[in-house]
C-alpha cells in the first residue's frame, strides 16, 4: 500500500472459507491503491451511496487451479468472490458513517462473509444475494455515485462462462470480456450524476477499447487510474463518469 | 438488512409489474445496530428514500418514528429519526413478501436473497 489507510482487517476469514470466498491478492490491492489515490477526488463529490458488484461462485481450491494448464491464467481469477475488504477500504476512504456501503454477490457464503468484514473494519455493510443489482436496480437506478466491479477477467473458453462447474468463478471466456461486456450497459443506469465507477481489468480485456466504447455509447469519460504488472496479468484500474459534472469545493 | 436497503429493493419476477415494490415484511426478528449518526450524510440520503415505503415498513414492524408524509422543513430530529429507522434497525431473520405476486424473498442473517429459480426469471 503507498497511503496512510491500513488494509481492511480480514483475520476472522479462515482458510477453509478461502474456499468460497476471494483471497485479497494482487488485483485487490491495486483496487485499494486506486480508491485511496481517488480519495479526494472521491469525497469532492460527496458521495452518498456505494455498491461493490460480486460476482458468483468461488469454489476453487488451490489444487484444481494447480493442475490446470491455465493455473497460471487463474491464479487471479479463482478466488474472485468479494471478502468485503474493498467495501470496507471504501468506507475508511469515505468515512463510515459517511456513505451507504451495498455489496451483491451471487453466492450466500460470500455475501455473509462481506458483511462481517465489515463489521470487523467497523464499516456498516449492506450484503444482498443477488447477480449484478436485480431486484434493486429500479429503485437504485441514477443514484449509485461509487459503483465497484472486479469481474471474472480471465480468457477462458466461452462455454465455461457462467457454467454451475467451479470454472464459472474465473470465466471471463472470449477476451475475458464476456462478463464485463453483460455488465458495461448497466453502468450508466446506475450512476448518479457525479457518480464513478471502478473497474478492474487486464490487458487481455483490452482496456483502451472498453474505456472508447464507454465514450461513444454512453457519453462517460474514462482514465486509468493505476495500473500494474503482476505476473502477465498486466492489471489496470478504470475510472469511469459522467463528464462535466460539477465537483463540490 | 436494514430498512434503509429494504427501501432499494422491489420485486423483480418475470411479468410480475404492479404492487412490486415496497416488499411486505413478514415474520421479521428485528435487531438494532448501533451507528454513528452523521446529519449531513442521513441529509443527502433523503432523496435517494421511498419516503412512503420506509414510513408504511415500520409503520408494519411497529416502529413510529417518522412522519407519514415528509416534513418540509428537515430538522435534527427528523435526522435523527431517520437514521435510527433506516440505519439502525435491521431485519435479522424474517421474508420479503411481493404483495404483487406473491413472491417470498428470505431475510436470513440479516442478508436478503433476491435470487429466482431459472423458470421465474
Amino acid at each position: 500500500m503507498s497511503g496512510g489507510l491500513p488494509t481492511p482487517e480480514i483475520g476472522h476469514i479462515t482458510r477453509s472459507d478461502y474456499r468460497n470466498v476471494y483471497e485479497p491478492a494482487e488485483d485487490t490491492f491495486l483496487l485499494l491503491d486506486a480508491l485511496e489515490k481517488d480519495g479526494d477526488w472521491l469525497r469532492r463529490r460527496s458521495p452518498t451511496l456505494a455498491l461493490e458488484v460480486g460476482c458468483g461462485p468461488r469454489r476453487q481450491p488451490c489444487e484444481h487451479a494447480i493442475d490446470r494448464p491455465r493455473c497460471a491464467d487463474v491464479v487471479h481469477g479463482w478466488r474472485r468472490s468479494g471478502s468485503g475488504c474493498v467495501t470496507a477500504f471504501l468506507g475508511q476512504v469515505l468515512g463510515a458513517s459517511s456513505a451507504l456501503y451495498l455489496c451483491t454477490d451471487i453466492n450466500a457464503f460470500a455475501a455473509a462473509i462481506t458483511a462481517k468484514t465489515g463489521a470487523v473494519n467497523k464499516i456498516p455493510v449492506d450484503s444482498i444475494v443477488t447477480h449484478f443489482a436485480v431486484g434493486m436496480q429500479q429503485r437504485i437506478a441514477g443514484a449509485i455515485d461509487v459503483l465497484v466491479f472486479n469481474p471474472p477477467y480471465v480468457v477462458t473458453p466461452s462455454e465455461e462462462v457462467g457454467s454451475r462447474g467451479i470454472e464459472a468463478s474465473w470465466a471471463g471466456g472470449v477476451d475475458g470480456r464476456e462478463v464485463i461486456d453483460k455488465f458495461l450497459p448497466l453502468v450508466p443506469k446506475l450512476l448518479s450524476p457525479q457518480g464513478a465507477f471502478y473497474l478492474v481489468l487486464i490487458k487481455e480485456n483490452r482496456p483502451a477499447e472498453i474505456m472508447q466504447h464507454m465514450q461513444d455509447e454512453y457519453g462517460l469519460a474514462a482514465e486509468i487510474v493505476l495500473h500494474r504488472r503482476a505476473g502477465y496479468e498486466g492489471l489496470c484500474i478504470a475510472r469511469f463518469w459522467r463528464p462535466g459534472t460539477v465537483e463540490k469545493q | 438488512m436494514r430498512l434503509i436497503t429494504h427501501n432499494m429493493l422491489q420485486c423483480h419476477v418475470k411479468g410480475c409489474t404492479t404492487n412490486n415494490f415496497p416488499l411486505q415484511i413478514q415474520d421479521a426478528e428485528l435487531e438494532t445496530l448501533e451507528a454513528e449518526f452523521n446529519p449531513g450524510f442521513v441529509q443527502r440520503l433523503i432523496p435517494k428514500l421511498h419516503w412512503g415505503a420506509l414510513y408504511h415498513t415500520a409503520v408494519s414492524l411497529g416502529i413510529e418514528d417518522l412522519p407519514e408524509q415528509m416534513p418540509e422543513e428537515v430538522t435534527e430530529d427528523l435526522l435523527r429519526a431517520i437514521h435510527k429507522v433506516a440505519l439502525e434497525t435491521r431485519v435479522k431473520e424474517g421474508k420479503a413478501v411481493c404483495l404483487g405476486c406473491g413472491h417470498v424473498y428470505p431475510i436470513s442473517n440479516g442478508i436478503p436473497n433476491m435470487l429466482l429459480q431459472d423458470n421465474e426469471v
